[in-house]
């Protein structure tokens, strides 16, 4: 007789796991953790893709602590996720907010909010660079010109560029915030809102005293999430700037737009990928800091 | 009843006339709101149906409404390359991600083997790595073993995400192992437990990667700029840019090029609103 089969209903059990697993892990080692480790090396490594490969050491990064154009896109970077985040994420709760209490037409309205979520950057770039074309072609220089108000310079201002690309950023992402923070605002117990309402506490105190401290994963997800896309922000300052990527002057180039001309206009491989590097530990600090500041305290 | 009471009522009533002059107000805000939300997209298709000459106008009907523009980019040939391709790569990639990251997913919901900790945690780790640092690695790959200008090379960074693997466990741990267990009675395989057992379970966890996905890879733009470089491969988004470049100053062809990129995103939208925003959701909250 044998006694195999208890333990061979469990050794199948393992076989078939490992067996789905094969290829995710095949691919998973080969695209994702292969290519990692690359680019950590090549960050060590003076590199034209044109010339020869040499080690460099921390070279890559002295030079990049001397760059003053990393500098200046490093501060961009920075600037477009401390006014995009806030800004986007203050805009959507007030929508969400309110729109959570409008019954007639609700369905229409919250359509309104999230059609721009389902286009692409690269189109809405375009038409958002339209908009902002001196007179007579751009829609808010000619509104502005009706009202006899002097035009402005959008794009082609280096004050001005970077506020008038983060305004379509933040304007495409609206309506993901607006329908996640709604389905936060959902989850809270009628009953707690209720409680608030005899107890006599006032509409703010309800807001920041019980609907806010309920909201917090909502919040933290929504922060993390938002605040990761505006320090990769790269399709709408490529698009509406294209006959000087980043400009004028490196304005509004932020840090993957530095990384990819580094990369695929000069070829230099080693140091665009210590570019990378930088990216990697600049969001990896983002993240954690937010985490850790927003954390469940005792 | 006290005449506490009464009075409290009465408060109620001025109350809610109050309200009800706050609630018109908040309405009207909301919807222009809305308005202003979508005031672009309706500039964007009014301009497209304009002759040259109307571009600068700040109206939104044309006073003479013409199809010209979108005429003119659909003899375009590129527009349908572009098109076809984006659709194909969009698609595959969603087909791949539907069956792998459920697979993954499921297996790590369901299996009790070693080292399954290890695998949850080292594909969620990938989650850290941004795709930027990555896109050098995979444009010398495909420069290696000649992936550039090919859909294989479009596509083979976004084949599987952790993303969608995580998404897909989480609903995968709310299947009751007895469905499972009956079916492995019945003889069933593993495979076809997973396949036709457990997959049909979990069809609204489907539907939202996929529309995370598709949507996704619709408007990718960063790497498809960098692995392609004949036109005929680009995908819509890269396409689209090259397109606006050549045209410079005309507007309108801009705007009916970009037109015509988002239109089906938006009208598959229209349709699947409520269906939309629900998987939307789903993704959101549990990804």
């Amino acid at each position: 007789m044998t006694r195999r089969p208890a333990l061979t209903v469990r050794q199948k059990q393992v076989a078939w796991a490992w067996g789905f697993l094969a290829v995710p892990v095949a691919f998973y080692v080969v695209i994702r953790f292969y290519p990692t480790a690359q680019a950590f090396v090549l960050a060590f490594l003076d590199w034209n893709l044109l010339g020869s490969r040499s080690w460099a050491g921390l070279g890559n990064f002295a030079r990049l602590w001397a760059d003053p154009t990393f500098w200046k896109v490093f501060r961009n970077t920075f600037v477009y996720l401390l006014i995009g985040t806030p800004v986007s994420l203050l805009l959507a709760f007030t929508v969400a907010f309110h729109l959570d209490r409008v019954r007639f037409m609700h369905g229409t309205i919250r359509a309104l909010y999230f059609l721009p979520f389902m286009t692409s950057a690269v189109a809405m770039a375009w038409v958002w660079r339209w908009f902002y074309q001196p007179v007579p072609i751009g829609l808010f220089n000619n509104a502005l010109a009706s009202f006899g108000i002097p035009q402005l310079r959008f794009l082609n201002s280096t004050t001005n560029a970077l506020p008038a690309i983060l305004a379509p950023a933040i304007w495409a992402g609206l309506g993901f915030q607006i329908i996640i923070f709604m389905a936060g605002l959902r989850a809270i117990p009628k009953s707690f809102l209720e409680a608030a309402r005899i107890d006599g506490l006032s509409g703010w105190a309800t807001l920041t005293r019980i609907t806010l401290p309920l909201m917090k994963p909502t919040i933290v997800f929504l922060v993390v999430f938002t605040s990761i896309g505006f320090l990769r922000i790269f399709d709408h300052v490529f698009n509406m700037t294209t006959a000087d990527p980043g400009g004028p002057l490196n304005a509004s180039k932020p840090l993957v737009l530095m990384i990819y001309q580094t990369a695929f206009s000069s070829y230099d491989m080693g140091y665009a990928a210590a570019q990378t590097v930088v990216l990697f530990v600049v969001l990896l600090a983002v993240s954690l800091a937010q985490l850790w500041l927003m954390r469940d305290r005792p | 009843m006290t005449a506490a009471s009464e009075a409290l009522l009465r408060a109620d009533a001025a109350g809610r006339r109050r309200a009800g002059l706050g609630a018109a107000l908040r309405w009207l805000l909301l919807f222009a709101g809305g308005l202003a939300m979508v005031a672009p997209l309706a500039y964007m298709l009014a301009t497209s149906l304009k002759y040259p000459f109307e571009v600068f106008n700040l109206n939104l009907v044309p006073e003479e409404p013409t199809l010209d523009n979108y005429r003119e980019v659909l003899l375009d040939r590129r527009f349908g390359w572009w098109f076809f391709n984006s659709f194909l790569v969009a698609s595959l990639t969603t087909v791949s991600n539907l069956f792998w990251d459920a697979l993954v997913g499921y297996t790590l919901a369901k299996f009790r083997f070693r080292f399954r900790q290890v695998v949850f945690v080292a594909v969620l780790s990938t989650l850290m790595i941004p795709t930027e640092m990555l896109v050098i690695p995979w444009y010398l790959m495909s420069q290696q073993f000649g992936w550039l200008n090919s859909y294989w090379g479009i596509m083979f960074p976004g084949l599987m995400t952790a993303f969608g693997v995580f998404l897909m466990r989480q609903f995968f741990q709310t299947v009751p192992d007895d469905f499972l267990e009956a079916a492995r009675i019945d003889g069933l395989n593993e495979f076809l437990i997973w396949w036709r057992v457990a997959m049909p379970l979990v069809r609204p966890a489907l539907a939202a990667l996929a529309i995370f996905v598709f949507l996704g890879n619709w408007t990718a733009f960063i790497w498809p700029l960098i692995v392609t470089n004949d036109q005929t491969m680009y995908t819509l988004p890269v396409g689209l840019t090259t397109f606006s470049v050549e045209q410079s100053v005309q507007w309108e062809m801009i705007m009916t090029g970009a037109a015509v990129s988002v239109l089906p995103t938006l009208v598959v939208f229209l349709v699947f609103q409520r269906f939309i925003i629900r998987g939307v959701v789903m993704a959101g909250l549990k990804g």
